[in-house]
């Protein structure tokens, strides 16, 4: 049998195969450029870009949960200079296309990260975060309210051309609505989805575990959730999804597939093994070959009610 | 840096509670600086699953040796692991202890077992000076054959008195240093941050180095997650930099510490 059809399409960016790496997960390519062979991703997303410097959160800043951890690293960013100085030049030596993960302390931030980035041929797409958890303004608040949201992918569809991909949060109510308002405001997929608001306490000092309070919960213990949101979504667009949440395993991301995905993105997974995203590439492939597929799209949205 | 499959080459008890894992890694061994460490795979860990950093005892050609004592899920995890079992590795990670200045006494400080970070610096140094290691009772004191057998005078201070002085290593330390009057000190530092911080202050107080092995919690130990940072002075105030990848040594006046 021929080898089955991998590529995927997001707008203008083709995939040579669905599995990305999640933002904040992969830092921005060269952290992991010794262990994994970028050129092998269907593309590589990276950590999250504000128009200016940021800081981010006081320690700690992760703690290990059962099938999971907790991170609130409050985002620490080079800002968009600090991307087009360092991170655009060293992707450039790749075949792999590159969609940075953008976001704004404001709505207007959004649209201004987006100019400064814009005319950079080696940025792909953006991914628009409106769902991090770990900030106080921004971040999670503007994906929850539904008008800011749409706000917000309008603003940004108005500064670019590339393809734009709302990465969705996890506490709403009514994923379909979100999703439906990102496809009339203008969006060319989605990412689905952010960590899951989460806190640990340390019983002995009864603090926190982690300095911010609160943090996002990533990994094998939040897949369930987000295929259900992934299949909630797919119900209700046409846009292609890039489905995440704790895909350890070929197996993790074929479920995605099946609900709704047109394509994944492999995070926590990361941190443990690096060659999880290459796994998973190669295990997809034996999927389809197994069940007789030719090409990728026909496993997308066939969840078997009997 | 690679990613390793390492065979667990012999699994020991060492003293007291502490054990030598020895695993067998050509793509490691050789290009262990030291100071630096490797995240671990631990086996058998069930859903706890993030890597654990461990210091690098000992590296050859061929090999690295752990020195650990089973303290939390991890590390009695890890106490199971048997003879010819297979445990992925990523390493060698972080930036390793800088080269001694040529005209400055090196001293060694350890708290516990950070003294196995310090094992294969105190091999490579060329001159060796005085090695300070405190601990909580005769048993947290490591390695002081191994130590003494490379030329280092060894002093080590106990906080139950059970072997050296009773105290910690900074009342050992600060009478030595009021009797310096040749070279200056240039300490190489692995323990608790009490310890570190302690070492670090002196340092800044009497004008000399003092390079500091620092330690937060971290996921992904090779730069990505950012998780693990530490306040680094710069020249108009303070930056996060990486203990993964930025360090895990700073020198003294790197660090700002949290008040």
């Amino acid at each position: 049998m021929n080898k089955p059809n991998l590529a995927v399409q997001i707008g203008s960016m083709t995939m040579q195969n669905p599995v990305t790496v999640a933002s904040g997960t992969f830092g921005y390519g060269p952290e992991y450029a010794e262990l994994v062979d970028l050129n092998r991703l269907g593309a590589i997303t990276v950590k999250g870009i504000a128009p200016d410097i940021h800081i981010g959160n006081p320690t700690p800043r992760t703690y290990e949960t059962r099938g999971g951890m907790l991170n609130a690293t409050g985002r620490p960013r080079p800002g968009a200079h600090g991307c087009i100085d360092t991170y655009v030049p060293f992707l450039a030596d790749y075949t792999t296309p590159v969609i940075v993960n953008i976001w704004g302390k404001t709505i207007e931030e959004y649209g201004n990260v987006v100019e400064q980035l814009d005319n950079e041929t080696g940025i792909h797409a953006y991914e628009i975060n409106l769902s991090c958890p770990n900030i106080k303004e921004g971040g999670s608040a503007f994906g929850t309210d539904l008008s800011i949201f749409s706000h917000v992918i309008e603003l940004v569809r108005e500064k670019t051309k590339k393809p734009i991909i709302p990465k969705l949060a996890p506490n709403v109510s009514d994923i379909g609505a979100f999703a439906q308002a990102a496809e009339k405001a203008g969006a060319d997929a989605l990412a689905i989805m952010n960590s899951f608001p989460a806190m640990g306490i340390d019983i002995k000092t009864r603090k926190p575990v982690l300095a911010n309070g609160s943090g996002g919960l990533s990994g094998p213990a939040i897949k369930p959730i987000a295929i259900k949101l992934v299949h909630d979504a797919a119900q209700k667009t046409n846009l292609p999804i890039i489905g995440m949440g704790g895909i350890f395993e070929p197996e993790d991301a074929v479920e995605f597939f099946i609900a709704g995905a047109s394509a994944v993105a492999v995070g926590t997974a990361n941190f443990i093994d690096p060659s999880t995203a290459i796994r998973v590439i190669n295990g997809i492939e034996t999927y389809l070959i197994d069940q007789g597929l030719n090409d990728i799209k026909q496993l997308v949205g066939t969840v078997n009610y009997g | 840096m690679i990613q390793d499959k390492a065979t667990v080459l012999k699994h020991e008890n060492f003293q007291g509670d502490y054990r030598i894992l020895h695993l067998a890694t050509t793509g490691i061994g050789p290009h262990v600086q030291p100071g630096q460490f490797v995240h671990l795979q631990v086996p058998q860990l069930g859903d706890r699953i993030l890597r654990r950093p461990f210091s690098i005892y000992k590296a050859d050609s061929e090999s690295i040796s752990l020195l650990y004592k089973p303290v939390g899920r991890g590390t009695a995890s890890m106490a199971t692991l048997h003879k010819k079992s297979q445990v992925d590795l990523i390493g060698p990670l972080g930036n390793g202890y800088p080269e001694a200045a040529n005209d400055t006494l090196p001293v060694l400080v350890a708290g516990g077992y950070g003294n196995a970070a310090l094992y294969l610096k105190a091999r490579s140094l060329k001159r060796k000076g005085v090695a300070f290691f405190g601990g909580r009772t005769a048993e947290d004191i490591l390695c002081v054959e191994e130590f003494e057998a490379l030329g280092w005078d060894v002093r080590p201070t106990t906080n139950d008195g059970s072997l050296g002085i009773k105290g910690l290593v900074t009342d050992a330390f600060d009478p030595w240093l009021l009797e310096q009057n040749e070279r200056k000190p240039e300490l190489f530092v692995c323990g608790p941050t009490p310890m570190l911080r302690a070492m670090g202050d002196r340092a800044i107080e009497n004008n000399f180095k003092a390079w500091l092995s620092l330690d937060e919690n971290m996921a992904c130990g090779v730069g990505a997650c950012l998780t693990c940072v530490i306040k680094q002075k710069t020249e108009t105030g303070w930056q996060w930099a990486r203990c993964c990848k930025d360090g895990p040594i700073f020198e003294s006046r790197e660090v700002l510490w949290d008040e």
